[in-house]
This record gives structure tokens, C-alpha cells and sequence, in this order.
């Protein structure tokens, strides 16, 4: 089983758009192995201050892992029932990162842009991807990723467009992971030289942990929304190269400080972008399909 | 709750780390959880507790560090630490920090038997 999907909760379902229908899968039905080990070698010195070096492989996250636990003859006082300290340092989260690396490792090699959106529930992710599809047209390829707890309302909105689209159920999960997302571009494809949304669960605190292999992070926040966002979900704030400001056709009618919210937000993150549109009205909406272009030509331009 | 995702992943690494160091049983988890994170220690134990059931790491003690989080002042051009992103600097009061660490989530050691 892998530990981040939770496959064998029978909760999460990746669309199966083959056959327009969903299904959950069995325990353990989808387990990755990672070809990521490597072997080094270190020394360093026992309780019975004997220093040897020798080598050994681990798995190879991001973090710097050195297991401190081998076969040698202290260890057979584990059969007496000796209590020891095994040095661990690991990432708690490295099986995620671990798959976050190879699906930037695939859409590093198609050229394909992969952008994480993640917002609160209801700031006009999907409303935002809708008019930007059909504004994107056949210029280059998309591809659309969709998270929620439940329903595939979102994917079907977005396959109106005519994009390819699928959905992820997370059930009760509040974030998507890696392995989700590795699943759903192994069954949708990834639009080669072009851009894949994906657009995350409405959750401004779980997704943040969980590189999915994205290029960039986009937070979008709505009018609607408090100013003090930025402060109560730093984290997110952080982890996010640009800051989307939706309906903004409604600023009229709210008592709302714009500044306030891009002061916050830069607060936390000094270097976040911010672009600041209205899908509704399309006020602002060709500022933010020219930084997806400029996006894409970044990713098209580099290896 | 992304705690349980956490501690389902934790757990996961717990277990193959204790059966690399043929231990029968785990008694305690030492985990480094920056102040940073967005991580609840409380909510980690008890979803720590739950997915560590009818496993050898069940009814291991949690010891959770917690470490400042570390950034780089624009204004002052130091590096100080902080307890909270948004936080000023505490030696200019300026705003423009840029977080060097302390969202770091690890499992640092374990006590087996």
C-alpha cells in the first residue's frame, strides 16, 4: 500500500475516464516501487567506542537520511530485551516527495507546466480555469487535474470546455498527494509542451505540505474573502509563487481593501506575484493568460 | 485533517525503520516538527496513537520537538528567529523576512526494544 494514498481506506478514487465512471480500488492495488537508493559509505563509533566505517544503501528522499540501526553484535541485545536508540532523521513526508520527484521528473520531460491551484472553498478556482480554457483554445495543449472530496461536478464543468479533464475524490482526505496526482496523469496524459491545472481540494492548509510535483503553486483568494488570509494561512502564502484576486467585478459592493490583502500577503511571502482579475466580467483575465504563456515559454526554454 | 496523512505516513516509516533495526517493539518516537508547519501537535498525537494500534509501535511515548522557525531580514540583512510566519523582525520590526527553516517535519530517532 502506499502510505500517502490511503488506496485501502476505499475512500479516494481517481476518475476512470476511460469508462466515464469511477471505481475504488482494493487494498494495495496500486503500489509504486522507486528506484531511488544509493549507497554510501560512513563511519562513526559504538557505545563500546570501536569506530568502524562500512556501507550501506537508504532510500533516497530529500532528506539526508543515515540509519544507525545494522547488524552487529550489539544488536543481539535487542533479543534480550535491552532498550535502544535507533537515530532515524528522516522526512515524515518523504514517500510523497519522493513521487512529487518523479512526476516533475515526467512533466520535466514532456515540457509540460504543471501549476498547483489552491484556495478556500468557493474563491472561483473552477470558475477561473473555465474561462481560461476557452480563452486558451487550441493555442496549446491542457489538461485538467480536479480535486474534491466528493463529485465529479467540477471535471464535468471543465469538459464542457472541450479540455481533457479528470477527477480525483479524496473522500475524506482534505488535500490531494503525489500519488493521486501520478495515478491521474498516468490515465489523462500529460499535454506535452503545454499546461496541466490541477486545481487541489478548497483548503488553504492541508495542501500546502504536499508537493504534488508542480512547478508553481497559484493561491487564489476572492473579494469575498477576508484580508487577513495571508495571516491566518501563511503556510499556503508562502509556498506560492503568484496570488490570484478573484471577482474583482465586485469590489463595488464590498467594503474590501485590496492593498491590505497584497500587504499581507507579501508579509509572508516578500517575492509573491499578484495579478488581480474578475472571470466574470473578464477584467484582468489577459494579464493572467499572458503570465501562463510566459509560464509555459520559461518551462518550454529550459531543460 | 491532514494530520492522519501525516501520521499514517509517519507510522509507515516507523515500521520500516524498526523492522531494519529488528527491533520487536517501539517505545518511543522522538519527532523534530517546526513551528513553521503546518502541523497541530496535538491533533498529531492523537492521530499518532490511533494508526500506531495493533502494531509494535503501539503505545509508544511521542516526544515532539518543536524548533523555532530561522529568516533572513531584507531590512536588517541578519538572520533571526522567528515563532510565527508574519511575524516582524525582533531586532528592526521590519516585515520582510524571508523563512530560512522550521517547517521541517522528521522523525529524528525511536526507542525499540
Amino acid at each position: 500500500m502506499c502510505s500517502t494514498c490511503g488506496c485501502d481506506q476505499g475512500e479516494k478514487r481517481v476518475e476512470d475516464i476511460s469508462h466515464h465512471h469511477t471505481h475504488e480500488h482494493a487494498n494495495g492495488a496500486h503500489s509504486h516501487e522507486h528506484e531511488h537508493d544509493h549507497a554510501h559509505e560512513h563511519s562513526h563509533t559504538h557505545p563500546d567506542g570501536n569506530t568502524h566505517s562500512h556501507s550501506h544503501s537508504h532510500a533516497h528522499g530529500h532528506s539526508h537520511a543515515h540509519e544507525h540501526a545494522h547488524d552487529h553484535p550489539l544488536d543481539a541485545a535487542a533479543g534480550a530485551g535491552v532498550t535502544r536508540l535507533v537515530s532515524v532523521e528522516r522526512d515524515i513526508l518523504e514517500k510523497n516527495d519522493a513521487i512529487a520527484a518523479e512526476n516533475r521528473h515526467d512533466l520535466q520531460a514532456t515540457k509540460t507546466l504543471a501549476l498547483n491551484l489552491v484556495s478556500s472553498p468557493g474563491s472561483g478556482k473552477t470558475a477561473l480555469l473555465v474561462e481560461t480554457l476557452k480563452r486558451i483554445g487550441d493555442k496549446y495543449p491542457v489538461a485538467v487535474i480536479e480535486g474534491d472530496q466528493e463529485t465529479t461536478a467540477d471535471a464535468d464543468r471543465i469538459r464542457a470546455t472541450g479540455a481533457p479533464a479528470i477527477q480525483i475524490n479524496t473522500g475524506k482526505g482534505c488535500h490531494l498527494d503525489a500519488d493521486l496526482v501520478r495515478t491521474a496523469m498516468s490515465r489523462l496524459g500529460t499535454p506535452a509542451h503545454g499546461i496541466l491545472f490541477i486545481e487541489n481540494v478548497g483548503n488553504l492548509v492541508c495542501p500546502a505540505g504536499f508537493d504534488l510535483g508542480e512547478a508553481h503553486k497559484v493561491v487564489i483568494v476572492s473579494v469575498t474573502e477576508g484580508e487577513d488570509k495571508p495571516l491566518k494561512y501563511s503556510g499556503m502564502f508562502a509556498a506560492s509563487a503568484l496570488m490570484v484576486v478573484t471577482k474583482t467585478d465586485l469590489l463595488p459592493h464590498l467594503d474590501f481593501d485590496v492593498d491590505r490583502l497584497i500587504d499581507n500577503a507579501r508579509r509572508i511571502n516578500p517575492t509573491i506575484g499578484v495579478l488581480k482579475l474578475s472571470a466574470k466580467t473578464g477584467e484582468g483575465i489577459n494579464r493572467w493568460l499572458h503570465w501562463l504563456e510566459t509560464a509555459r515559454a520559461l518551462r518550454l526554454a529550459t531543460d | 485533517m491532514h494530520e492522519v496523512s501525516l501520521a499514517t505516513a509517519l507510522i509507515d516509516l516507523v515500521h520500516e525503520q524498526a523492522a531494519a533495526a529488528r527491533a520487536r517493539r517501539v517505545t518511543r518516537l522522538v519527532l523534530e516538527i517546526g513551528t513553521l508547519s503546518h502541523v497541530d501537535a496535538h491533533a498529531l498525537r492523537f492521530a499518532v496513537d490511533a494508526a500506531a494500534l495493533g502494531g509494535p509501535a503501539e503505545g509508544a511515548t511521542l516526544e515532539i520537538q518543536e524548533p523555532e522557525g530561522t529568516a533572513y531580514c531584507l531590512d536588517c540583512e541578519t538572520s533571526v528567529a522567528i515563532s510565527a510566519r508574519g511575524a516582524p523582525c525582533p531586532r528592526c520590526g521590519g516585515v520582510k523576512l524571508l523563512v530560512q527553516s522550521g517547517d521541517e517535519m522528521l522523525l529524528k530517532e525511536m526507542e525499540v526494544v
